[in-house]
């Protein structure tokens, strides 16, 4: 590719002429804002892009991306992208989806894109309530959360959408906030620059539905106890002094403070290309033990994998290599064949 | 009708035509063997049906009656419609399988039965308490009882198999008799049993040697005192091959994407009984075909969406309850209005009902079962060669009107087989395809004066930009409407781009009477058996009826309603419970009869006859 004569886009280019219709103070805003962003510096062409969307607040995405856009139906939008990159793996195929769409009417296609290794990127606005149907709760609601449909409480226990991607094999997982712009952007580069899936929880406030959705993690004074930014080849330090600190303990990890002997060499140095899965389970499943902060950044990203629509562009070259094109005549004689004669 | 010759030992009799059915456990390899035999029959120059018959299980207990399986050939020197209505001669590898199918074998018909499976035990999982060997029950056919098993056995002593790898060669045996009953050569099925087992040299000896012994064994004994010659058909001058409705399914989209100069991409889940076709299409990635094994039916077809808003020829195939699954997404197909062709071969229902046995029972599925006005275009094969065609055209109607077509064929058209002329690539229609490139003017929606179709504007094309979806679109713009005007303007400008279909379809001409008491209207798979008993009427000198079989179901050719005025009664004989009859009694107020069969078993000729002389009666 030469980049010389790449037109360069700006974040207006991304923009389009359709009113943006999210309730104000919307999370989605500000996801919509840096994907504009990081779009504009990635030096492709626009009309290379194209969003795919299921249902949901945040399927409305690709209406208001001045790309390509398909808004399919409830679930389906990982099934719609993977015949688009199948067909066209020199095209960016990018998904916006929710916690309902994704992971409870879409569960299973997402957990098949991302075990293929199709070449699409995700980005999971995960509010934890249903947003667009008007306040039911989610696969990602809190275990006894009190919504419309749910007034004594849920009883359902919530899915971890980080280990769940993990458990199916995704290439690249990682989670960022609606509300942390620089570290949102950083994110969506990062997840731009892997080759196979990436899948990408964003953590995004709900204003009308469920307000303050990830307020223990985002509220100013909270947030540096309560997060720990992975940096790969980093020890793992939070806290508002930044004096404490992840170890290893046992076959899990525990939070200790700095000093008194323990310093930042005893600390877990994150590896985000680490080879086992498991290592990136322990990290996503910090935040469901107390005490441990919830983790953001790349969890997990395996940059040697192949592509699904590389290995099947690759089997139809080989074919054709050996037995070259198809010739429609040979091909519908094939086998016994026997002429009748006028 | 016969002629008979004198061979210089034997009798041999020159007859028009036989039904030929061999049957057994799921295990003995009935389906090969009847595979093989309609090979060469074929290769000989014969017309030919099939009727491949067998249990939704892989291996039901063995020698029980649900392992039954079979496989039924007609062949004949003249024109075959059907696989025939009963059976001239009968293969039974075990007595489950004489118990399922001695019911068709005609009287004074040949019965070849394995005896060393007429044992006790054999008998008690037949839930037989006599052996009909033995108590005269079979009579009145042409019994010939031959130890399969041990004449088998014989026939390989020297080749070094176990006992039970010997036994698995009894089906060609059984194979090697028949092809010295009818003088038929045996080179195409030593041909490919040359090819089947060319990394194991001992079962290419063993099944050759097996198949050989069978052919000697009637030769030597003097058990068979008559064989048969079927000479070769008429059939119109050109290359031939014998064909399923699935393979000829495949190749027609291979052609059709080859047409087209687009890539075809077929979304698919397994389903029976229309796997073969994935199974089929799998093999041409020397075509560029790609196929796409789906985590389930919903991901077939919506991939399949996004291959063809891609610019490929996007295609899923599946049965009825599948079907079901993708309705939201035919839907979706509609809204977008993008080129999908979506294969229904149809299985008895409802739910998983019976999925190897056919039925035509999901027409009004493929016509209504979506949510609110959502019109598809449905076509629909008659014979298993004429699968080719449908594919080509439904692919042609998809791309050049922009939206999703529906071709219904069935589990009978599906693994039925016939002699198929092949066509040459340089006569097959080309298939027009432009995707727009000019960003002046572009407008999603814009549509074709002639077609209404909308422009076809493929990911990556600079300037051209858009989002599609399936909520309600502005027309011309695409953009998100919620106007009560233009949505039903859009309700009708969608189902009026259907109906232009119809400009295309050639007019119906009844075989047959073109006017007179009694139009039998039909569609689907029932083809042979309708247009055999409508012959067979007319030449009994019922001279007064007339014969339509429908390839296109929606939109109905222009002039239908005309031509079912001409006649005094109309007869819909559907293998359902009077789908097509719904259509037309609300289409052209028409007060016709329904002839329904729902046993998943096609219609017999002798059915159809009987019906045509009650309703002429």
């Amino acid at each position: 590719m030469t980049t010389a004569t790449l037109p360069i886009h700006t974040k207006k280019d991304f923009q389009t002429d359709q009113e943006v219709r999210w309730c104000p103070g919307c999370g989605d805003y500000a996801i919509l804002s840096a994907a504009q962003s990081v779009f504009a510096e990635m030096g492709i062409p626009r009309e290379k892009f194209v969003i795919v969307s299921g249902i949901g607040c945040s399927s409305r995405f690709p209406y208001y991306m001045n790309t390509y856009g398909f808004h399919s139906i409830h679930g389906r939008a990982p099934a719609v992208a993977t015949g688009i990159k199948i067909v066209r793996p020199d095209l960016e195929v990018w998904i916006a989806t929710g916690d309902g769409d994704s992971l409870s009417i879409g569960g299973n296609h997402t957990i098949h894109m991302l075990r293929r290794n199709v070449g699409i990127k995700v980005l999971l606005f995960n509010n934890r309530i249903y947003g667009l149907t008007k306040g039911q709760y989610s696969p990602t609601s809190e275990l006894g959360k009190k919504t419309k449909s749910t007034p004594f409480g849920t009883a359902d226990r919530p899915f971890n959408p980080i280990s769940l991607a993990i458990g199916s094999e995704a290439t690249f997982v990682a989670r960022s906030v609606d509300v942390f712009q620089q570290h949102l952007k950083e994110t969506l580069r990062k997840a731009a620059a892997h080759k196979g899936s990436a899948y990408i929880e964003i953590l995004q406030n709900c204003n009308i539905f469920n307000d303050g959705a990830w307020e223990d993690l985002t509220e100013k004074d909270a947030r540096s106890e309560h997060i720990v930014q992975l940096e790969h080849g980093k020890p793992l330090i939070f806290g508002k002094n930044r004096d404490k600190g992840i170890r290893r303990s046992g076959f899990g990890l525990e939070v200790v403070h700095l000093g008194n002997g323990i310093t930042e060499k005893d600390l877990l140095v994150h590896d985000e290309n680490h080879p086992k899965a498991n290592y990136a389970f322990m990290l996503a499943h910090m935040e469901l033990r107390p005490g441990l902060p919830t983790p953001i950044g790349v969890l997990r990203a395996c940059e040697n994998i192949p592509r699904y629509e590389d290995l099947i562009a690759e089997q139809i070259q080989n074919v054709q290599a050996k037995r070259g094109k198809g010739n429609l005549d040979e091909l519908l004689h094939a086998g016994d064949t026997w002429e009748v004669r006028p | 009708m016969s002629t008979t010759t004198i061979d210089v030992q034997r009798k041999r009799e020159v007859i028009e035509k036989a039904v030929i059915r061999f049957c057994g456990d799921s295990g003995d390899g009935m389906q090969i063997t009847g595979s093989q035999f309609t090979n060469t029959v074929a290769l000989y120059g014969n017309d030919l049906a099939t009727f491949p018959d067998y249990p939704a299980e892989i291996r039901a207990p063995a020698g029980t009656l649900p392992g039954v399986s079979g496989f039924q050939v007609h062949f004949s020197s003249s024109d075959v419609y059907t696989p025939g209505d009963s059976v001239d001669a009968l293969v039974a590898m075990n007595p489950a399988a004489l118990k399922m199918n001695l019911a068709d074998l005609k009287k004074n018909g040949i019965l070849i039965v394995n005896l060393d499976s007429f044992k006790e035990t054999d008998l008690r999982k037949a839930q037989m308490t006599q052996n009909p060997l033995e108590d005269h029950s079979l009579d009145g056919y042409r019994l010939f009882s031959v130890e399969l098993q041990r004449l088998t056995r014989a026939a390989l002593k020297d080749v070094g198999l176990d006992a039970k790898s010997m036994d698995r060669c009894k089906n060609f045996f059984a194979l090697g008799m028949c092809y010295w009953l009818y003088n038929r050569p045996m080179d195409s099925t030593i041909r490919w049993i040359e090819d089947k087992f060319k990394s194991k040299p001992q079962l290419v000896e063993a099944n050759r040697l097996a198949l050989q012994a069978g052919y000697s064994y009637c030769e030597a004994t003097e058990a068979f005192q008559i064989s048969y010659e079927i000479p070769p058909a008429k059939l119109a001058p050109g290359v031939y091959r014998n064909i399923s409705g699935n393979t000829a399914l495949a190749l027609g989209f291979v052609a059709a994407s080859k047409k087209a100069g687009i890539p075809l991409f077929l979304g698919s889940y397994p389903i029976t009984p229309a796997s073969d076709i994935l199974h089929e299409l799998s093999q041409y990635k020397d075509f560029g075909v790609i196929t796409f094994q789906a985590e389930d039916e919903i991901a077939a077809i919506t991939s399949a969406i996004g291959a063809a808003y891609s610019g490929a020829l996007g295609i899923t195939t599946t049965s009825g309850p599948g079907m079901a699954l993708k309705t939201e997404a035919l839907g979706l197909a509609v809204a977008v209005e993008l080129p999908i062709v979506v294969c229904d071969i149809q299985r008895g229902g409802p739910s998983t009902g019976l999925p190897t046995k056919t039925e035509q029972a999901d027409l009004l599925q493929a016509f209504f079962g979506r949510n609110s006005e959502a019109p598809i275009p449905v076509l629909a094969p008659s014979t298993p060669g004429d699968c080719f065609w449908i594919a080509l055209e439904a692919s042609r109607i998809a791309i050049k009107y922009m939206l999703p077509v529906i071709i219904l064929s069935d589990g009978y058209l599906a693994n039925g087989a016939e002699p198929w002329k092949i066509p040459q690539a340089s006569e097959l229609p080309d298939i027009p395809v432009t995707f727009v490139t000019n960003p002046e003017g572009f407008q999603p929606y814009r549509r074709d004066p002639e077609t209404l179709a909308r422009p076809w504007a493929v990911p990556g094309t600079p300037g051209l930009q858009h989002r599609i979806g399936g909520l309600e679109k502005q027309d011309v713009s695409g953009n998100v409407s919620y106007d009560p005007l233009n949505h039903e303007h859009m309700v009708r400008l969608r189902a009026e781009k259907v109906e232009m279909v119809a400009n295309e379809i050639p007019d119906v001409v009844p075989e047959g009477a073109p006017a007179g008491d009694l139009l039998i209207v039909s569609w689907g798979s029932t083809h042979g058996a309708i247009t055999a008993a409508v012959k067979a009427q007319i030449a009994k000198g019922n001279r007064s009826i007339g014969h339509v079989h429908l390839r296109y179901l929606n939109p109905l050719p222009r002039n239908l309603g005309d031509v079912i005025k001409r006649y005094k009664q109309v007869l819909v004989p559907e293998m359902n419970m009077g789908q097509l009859l719904i259509v037309l009694r609300a289409k052209y107020l028409v007060d016709a009869h329904g002839y329904n069969k729902i046993q998943g078993k096609p219609f017999k000729q002798a059915e159809i006859e009987q019906k045509i002389e009650e309703m002429l009666d």
